[in-house]
């Protein structure tokens, strides 16, 4: 127990250290991670503590990310990508494996060695390509999309690989007993012949493509029902393991089911919920992971060996670099872009470890070359963030340059999110709706989404209290929110949060009576609604009909109320403080004294029919007559 | 320099050609107040003590507008109605905007030979604006002759446009030659008395 406490606290302390200085360096998170494990790597040594079992483990939250950028893409965007995944996947894993494999096979290798040095350095990494571009905000663009389209391909391209390697064995070698730890020790396919393993790997696929569509969906809205949050956080958690552990069995890529099965669900109303509850695990496995990665560096190895391993790390960025750049022309990659997909994707990655490994177990690759590629491939990947800061800093700029205020001009159609879409906020969506302004709803009643998306409104369930789910739901893209929730104190909260971390976004508020009003105020909210006021109103103006007032002199006597009213309001709301208990409050408690004792109120009735009297008089006969008298302009228009 | 106030004000932007261009051109005019009637007053709720306090703090009062059945649209003459009042812009003590100019610029559906005795509107433009002329009058103001546009609905937007920008700032720094437009009955964006300095 204590061991797991120290470990665990080590690795967080480390972190926490580091992460925060690196990018307040503009080094990104994952250098600040890599280093942080280097650091480490004394103390971890000393504790005897397995490193590459912590790996493995921590391997995990890659397949959380797959999971989240699944959920980011609709089944449309994927199809629509379909040529780019297999033609610069294709390209690229080709590409660098032939180039890898002839340098390799050149300097005198047998050309078995040769091709599995090529396969293997061939992968990059998923994990630190994907956390760098979502932490830059460059996901979107031409190059991301492109360094996502072969990363997903390569992720697929494991499995024949894998396949493939035991083949590659030399001939007299002997054959190392398993594949060291990971991969499943259970499998489904075991000794099943060919069309069999094909069959039941299907249905696995479909297994999870049907429970994505059809099983999630009630599951969810079972579990939402219950309003616990922490089950919906371990229910999402559930799928996603559950989902990586079918893979395995059936010998699949974890990370390519969760990652279909977050396609499947990029349409469903629990989206962003979901989001925003696998996010912080993966967030602290990859951290863990690339810890682990900067930890595992052999110093000694390194040191001993210094220019060779060096060498050969940036051979093999330039040929892989060299290859993304041939592929991305023929691609039509333009730009900056070109060079993002380029020097993004030139380490190599994770999976080659898992390659290196497996390799090894079948008597592929010697002894002794093993750990320096798994060297490289950690030193390439420690080079990486370098790479991403020469693209930010040199690259980007000279090209934002040469192609001035394009990028700027596009901006993003401003959208509207509707907190709480109960009567009020019901409303305001499908005025907005009509007008063709586009919308996200977040609400909290499983029953009320259903209802809402069978209309064809873009719902998401969650509570919109939570930044992690404001922040899914696209508040920074986001031009307004509409504060419509019941529960006052989060509506305030809500309006408060927002206020200070988006302040350029335009905020209604649903006010549910005077005193929320002012809380909203205090909370920096200037557009603030009454929910029955208008309403009321209507029905005071009923009222002066009703006792025989004449319609126009009705409206106009509301109307002066109304702004009476407001002002008075708004004075109040200044003076205000959530802090003060309202009776201590003394200039608060005068003015209020002022605007609303009883007795005011009728004497203010009168200021307010004044207000209202103003307007469309003509002038008396006294004024008439003084002014003949005076010769001024006589008679008026 | 004089404080011009121009409002403009127009139902129907969105579908606008003229006078929305207009609007584009005066707002990049500096020093002068630019407003939109229809914007400051959606729901027709004129604010008087509001108006009032801005026709004092200006000396020259641009209206524009496009001509409807004759006349103005119907929040400019809510405007008028409400804040030129009696006491204030007329009669009794009503000398506050005494000295000051009022124009219009207004645009027209039909072409300029409409506005003939012989046109089909068989009466002279300035006719239909008499009323205006005599509202500045009452309240001891100079009329200016009215910038107009006929046949707006096919005109070209931006040459009328950018003239009433320049017209705008020659009212601003004086250079309008007043004496000069009064012997016109309208004024162009071609010709327009502005004095070169
Ligand atoms: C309700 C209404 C009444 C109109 N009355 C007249 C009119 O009396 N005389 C005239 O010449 N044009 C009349 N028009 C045409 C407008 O003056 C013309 O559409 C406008 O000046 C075009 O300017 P815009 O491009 O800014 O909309 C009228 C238009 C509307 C909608």
């Amino acid at each position: 127990m204590s061991d797991f406490l120290l470990l665990a606290f080590l690795f967080l302390v480390a972190g926490v250290a580091a992460v925060p200085i690196a990018s307040r360096l503009g080094l990104g998170s994952v250098l600040g991670y890599l280093i942080a494990g280097i650091i480490l790597s004394p103390m971890l040594a000393v504790l005897n503590v397995d490193v590459v079992s912590i790996q493995h483990f921590a391997e995990f939250g890659v397949v959380m990310m797959l999971f989240l950028v699944g959920l980011e893409l609709e089944p449309k965007m994927l199809w629509a990508m379909r040529n780019r995944l297999l033609g610069l996947g294709g390209l690229q894993v080709g590409g660098t494996t032939a180039l890898i494999a002839g340098v390799v096979w050149w300097f005198g290798a047998d050309w078995r060695i040769a091709l599995a040095c090529g396969l293997i350095l061939a992968m990059s990494s998923t994990a630190i390509v994907l956390q760098t571009l979502n932490e830059k905000g460059l996901m979107k663009g031409d190059g991301g999309q492109a360094s996502f389209s072969v990363l997903l391909f390569q992720d697929i391209a494991v499995i024949p690989i894998l396949a493939l390697v035991p083949l590659l064995a030399m001939p007299g070698a002997h054959h190392g007993g398993g594949d060291e730890g990971h991969g499943a020790s259970l499998s489904l396919v075991a000794g099943l012949s060919g069309w069999q393993t094909t069959l039941v790997t299907a249905g696995a696929i479909a297994l999870v493509i049907a429970g994505g569509m059809f099983l999630t969906r009630p599951v969810f809205r079972y579990i939402a029902q219950a309003r616990l949050r922490e089950i919906f956080v371990a229910t999402a958690l559930m799928f996603v393991v559950g989902i990586a552990l079918l893979m395995t069995l059936v010998g699949l890529s974890p990370a390519l089911g969760t990652f279909l099965a977050g396609v499947v669900l990029a349409n469903s109303e629990y989206r962003h919920e979901l989001e925003s509850d696998i996010d912080p695990f993966r967030g602290l496995l990859l951290g863990l992971f690339f810890m682990t990665v900067g930890a595992a560096i052999d110093f000694g190895l390194l040191f001993g060996d210094f220019a060779v391993i060096i060498g050969m790390t940036v051979g093999v960025m330039l040929a892989k670099a060299l290859v993304l750049l041939i592929a991305a022309r023929v691609f039509g990659l333009r730009g900056s872009e070109k060079f993002l997909f380029g020097l993004g994707l030139a380490q190599a990655g994770e999976f080659g470890f898992v390659l290196t490994s497996f390799a090894v177990a079948n008597a592929v690759l010697p002894d002794d070359l093993a750990p320096r590629i798994m060297l490289v491939i950690t030193l390439s990947m420690m080079l990486t963030p370098a790479l991403f800061i020469l693209y930010d800093r040199v690259i980007r700029p000279r090209y934002d340059r040469e192609e001035p205020r394009d990028a700027d001009e596009i901006t993003e159609p401003g959208i509207a999110i509707v907190a709480g879409h109960g009567r009020f906020g019901g409303v305001v969506n499908r005025m907005l709706l009509a007008a063709g302004y586009e919308t996200t709803v977040l609400d909290y009643s499983a029953a009320h989404l259903d209802m809402l998306r069978s209309f064809g409104v873009r719902g998401f369930y969650g509570d919109a209290t939570r930044p992690d789910l404001l922040h899914a739901a696209g508040i920074d893209e986001a031009k307004l929110l509409i504060i419509a929730i019941d529960d006052k104190d989060q509506a305030t909260e809500l309006a408060h949060y927002v206020h200070h971390n988006h302040p350029h976004i335009h905020i209604i508020a649903r006010a549910r009576d005077r005193r929320h009003v002012y809380q909203l105020f205090a909370a920096g909210c200037r557009d603030i609604i009454r929910e029955t006021f208008d309403s009321s109103v209507r029905a005071g103006r009923s009222a002066y009909e009703a006792l025989g007032m004449h319609p126009f002199e009705a409206e106009r006597l509301a109307r002066a109320f109304v702004k009476e009213d407001r002002h008075a309001l708004y004075e109040l709301a200044q003076l205000w403080d959530p802090a003060v208990p309202d009776h201590i409050n003394e200039p608060y408690r005068l003015k209020a004294r002022e605007l609303m004792t009883d007795a005011d109120l009728r004497a203010r009735g009168g200021a307010f029919r004044e207000r209202s009297a103003r307007g469309w008089v003509p002038p008396t006969e006294q004024d008439q007559a003084e002014s003949s008298a005076r010769d001024e302009a006589p008679e008026g228009p | 320099m004089s404080r011009v106030l121009h409002y403009a004000a127009h139902p129907g932007l969105s579908t606008s050609r003229i006078n929305k261009a207009m609007v584009q051109q005066a707002r990049a005019v500096s020093g002068i107040t630019t407003l939109d009637l229809y914007e400051e007053y959606p729901r027709y709720d004129i604010d008087i003590e509001d108006e009032q306090q801005r026709l004092l703090e200006h000396d020259v009062i641009v209206l524009q507008f496009p001509l409807f059945w004759y006349s103005c649209p119907a929040l400019v003459k809510e405007w008028l109605d409400l804040s030129w009042e009696h006491g204030f812009a007329y009669g009794h003590n009503g000398d506050k905007l005494a000295g000051k100019r009022l124009m219009l610029a207004i645009t027209t559906g039909s072409p300029q030979d409409a506005y003939r005795p012989q046109g089909y509107q068989h009466h002279e433009i300035r006719q239909f604006l008499l009323p205006f002329e005599q509202t500045a009058h009452l309240c001891q103001m100079r009329f200016v002759t009215p910038y107009v546009l006929h046949g707006a609905l096919h005109a070209d937007p931006l040459a009328h446009a950018q003239g009433f920008a320049r017209l705008l700032e020659a009212l601003r720094d004086d250079r309008l030659d007043l004496d000069r437009a009064q012997e016109l009955t309208i004024l162009t964006h071609d010709t327009l008395p502005i004095v070169e300095v």
